[in-house]
């Protein structure tokens, strides 16, 4: 029996530190491998680097209207980031107008935030003041009288005029040929008053061009002084359409690869190096039961990271400072184990007996203590948003498995390791 | 076991955390909190410039835009520069600022490692969730500990909870820390964290209220503080293990969460022993001088 007890102990610490060897270095057997977790964890933006962008629709509007136009931009800007390549971007719609986008590892995160949320309504007016329309102005410094908008735009590319310069070519749909036939009709007829078309993007005049033709044919050139990829971004837009609200910008955060990557370095090893020290002063103040502990402890952490995996969630800084919270509460509740322990073998009761009616004691303790911190979690779940709500989940995940290592593992181990030894001083007992 | 007279001095616990709250608040209304641009509003910029090079120049580069900024040195080698300004720069500002850098040290696109931007209004409301977070996490935690132990150990406990909210805002005022959203994500693991720390204690008054009918409220209080003392202290060590070596080890962000964290386990710590234990003696010693004279 006692024998029996020893070698299933042993078993079980070999089991344990195995598995975790397996975890973070992997294993390879013939056609078998498993990668190790520290590759299998999705990271998040804050860790790998990215951009990640708050806009806020200036609008008016309220209850069931809002709703419909928030979707609109939400599906208009997430073609948008499909159209520029970008992978995984993830747009969710925060409060009631506002929308949050994250893009992983965006290299050139500027112009992706600069091309994202323009308005992109693109207009062309005849100019009918006194005041000739230059590029750079904005449509509010000349007199005019709107020709058409972008939505009657059916097709956008870039092409390259005479001079070898890349310009947007443009294809109006049937209205559009009509509205604009009327409008260099218009422009023509007027060639004495000037004669001339603006077209403006969100109120900046991009091209101003003389019409001496009337064109019917429903084609348009934009010529402007833009570079390649300025034109193609352009074209992209206006194929896409103008959203419609205006989006200001109210919070962006750009995180480059290795400034990520540093932080996430710097935060494990300094996990490790907590969950060794703690080990250590476990194992000086508590001897076998603190040896118990430090092997829970580790069955513990593996815990985490395999749930956080299961889950596919993601892993953030927030969320390692979490795990590392969810850490000292894992510990506490072999404190509170171990401390009743002694008390137990104090008023003479045997080691076997000081373990059962220890665990019993110390349940209450242990429940409404990490009962009271998951509501806590809980509610920072519910009402946090971004960072806090990382934060949350990994705390949550963490008492519960503290819970389950605590209360089972350790309970179980204890009761093994009488098969080597009953000594009660190895337990902490000065009597 | 030593027995602690924890009631024996309870006036000068009170009298101590009182007077720290009372300096914070009082520094808080004469300088204001040091706020961070996730409150005010503003932006921040970290640019890898491949040199040292002075924090008067780097000024001096960027003095055109009037952004009255504070920078500081970071990375390994100090080659990298924070800069931070309350002015909240749009994503063209932002490259006309790193154009000026880029050009004046002959920088590539990705030396800018790192930007962050908030609107003035995001701040408020930052703080205001926070705010109702702690409320309500306070409301439903009092009813849980209400329906386990009795509402008297939930106002207690509930009082230590806002002793540790306010001591940590006291020292910020005091120390003129700046006060981001990190500090906000640590003030709601404290409210946790704390509430844990007390409820151990009170457990344990639970226990011996039971077991020794005939022992009064400062007495049970003693006993109990002095019977969980080890575990109190070890766990509030081992946590601290963990957090301070975030602190020693992690880079900035880091070490923005955990010291907060580091001072709020210590004061929850604190408080779970010198405030909300004889806050319950206290009130539970009121209310049975009440019922006696009531009964007479």
């Amino acid at each position: 029996m006692k024998g029996k007890n020893t070698l299933l102990f042993f078993l079980i610490v070999a089991v344990i530190a195995g598995t975790a060897l397996i975890a973070i270095n992997g294993l390879t057997l013939g056609t078998f491998s498993i990668t190790p977790v520290k590759d299998q964890l999705k990271l998040g933006l804050d860790i790998k680097g990215g951009v990640v962008v708050v806009y806020e629709a200036q609008t008016d509007e309220k209850d069931d209207a809002l709703a419909r136009t928030m979707e609109q931009t939400k599906q208009m800007i997430g073609k948008r980031i499909n159209e520029l390549g970008l992978t995984e971007p993830i747009i969710t719609l925060q409060g009631e107008k506002r929308l949050r986008i994250e893009l992983p590892g965006v290299a050139n995160a500027q112009e992706a935030i600069a091309v994202i949320g323009k308005t992109a309504l693109l207009e062309f007016v005849l100019v009918t003041g006194d005041t000739p329309a230059s590029e750079g102005m904005t449509l509010d410094a000349i007199e005019s009288e709107q020709i058409l908008t972008g939505i009657n735009i059916e097709d956008a590319f870039v092409s390259q005029d005479e001079y070898n310069q890349p310009v947007v070519s443009l294809k109006f749909d049937s209205v559009g040929t009509t509205l604009f036939y009327e409008g260099t009709k218009k422009a023509i007829d007027n060639v004495n008053k000037r004669g001339q078309i603006a077209i403006v993007l969100d109120n900046d005049i991009i091209s101003a061009p003389y019409t001496q033709i009337v064109i019917s044919d429903g084609e348009a050139i934009v010529q402007g002084s833009f570079s390649y990829e300025e034109a193609n971004s352009l074209a992209m837009l206006i194929r896409g359409g103008a959203l419609p609200v205006k989006m200001t910008e109210v919070q962006t955060s750009v995180i480059g690869p290795t400034l990520g990557l540093d932080s996430f370095n710097s935060a494990i090893r300094a996990a490790i190096i907590g969950i060794i020290l703690v080990m250590f002063f476990m194992i000086v103040f508590y001897r076998i039961p603190g040896v118990i502990a430090s092997i829970a402890l580790t069955l513990y952490a593996m815990l985490v990271i395999f749930v956080l995996i299961g889950l596919n969630a993601t892993l953030t800084l927030p969320g390692i400072a979490g795990i590392v919270i969810s850490l000292g509460m894992a510990v506490d509740a072999n404190v509170i184990i171990f401390e009743r322990l002694k008390e137990e073998m104090k008023v003479g009761k045997s080691l076997r007996a000081s373990i059962d009616s220890g665990f019993h004691r110390a349940m209450s303790t242990i429940i409404d203590s990490n009962v009271t911190t998951f509501i806590a979690a809980l509610i920072l779940f519910a009402f946090g948003e971004g960072p806090i709500k990382g934060f949350a989940v990994t705390l949550m995940i963490g008492i519960i498995s503290s819970m389950f290592t605590a209360v089972i593992v350790t309970k179980s181990m204890l009761k093994l390791s009488l098969g080597f030894t009953d000594r009660k001083k190895l337990y902490g007992s000065r009597g | 076991m030593r027995m602690l007279n924890t009631m024996k001095h309870y006036k000068l616990w009170f009298a101590f955390s009182g007077a720290v709250i009372v300096l914070g608040f009082v520094m808080m209304f004469m300088n204001g909190l040091n706020l961070g641009i996730d409150f005010t509003g503003g932006t921040m910029m970290q640019v890898e410039l491949g040199k040292e090079i002075s924090v008067a120049e780097i000024s001096d580069v960027i003095k055109s835009f009037d952004l009255n900024p504070d920078i500081v040195h970071s990375g390994v080698e100090k080659t990298e520069v924070i800069i931070k300004t309350k002015a909240s720069l749009d994503n063209d500002l932002r490259k006309e600022v790193f154009g000026a850098l880029k050009e004046a040290y002959g920088l590539e696109d990705n030396a800018l490692i790192g930007a962050e931007q908030f609107g003035p209004s995001m701040g408020k409301e930052i703080r205001n969730r926070a705010i109702i977070s702690v409320l309500i996490a306070s409301v439903v935690m009092l009813i849980y500990i209400s329906i386990r132990f009795e509402t008297v150990f939930g106002i207690a406990a509930i009082i230590a909870l806002f002793h540790d909210v306010l001591f940590l805002i006291s020292i910020y005022a005091i120390f003129g820390i700046t006060v981001n959203s990190s500090f906000i994500a640590a003030v709601l693991t404290i409210v946790g964290y704390s509430i844990n720390d007390t409820i151990v204690v009170f457990d344990r008054v639970r226990e011996n209220i039971k077991r020794e009918k005939n022992k009064d409220h400062f007495e049970i209080i003693n006993t109990s503080v002095s019977q969980t003392m080890t575990r109190t202290l070890n766990t509030s060590i081992t946590t601290l293990l963990v957090i301070g070596s975030l602190y020693v080890l992690g880079v900035q962000s880091i070490k923005e969460f955990a010291f907060p964290l580091f001072v709020g386990i210590t004061v929850g710590t604190y408080s779970s022993i010198f405030i909300a234990s004889p806050t319950w003696a206290l009130v539970r010693q009121y209310l049975a001088k009440k019922e006696h004279y009531a009964t007479k």
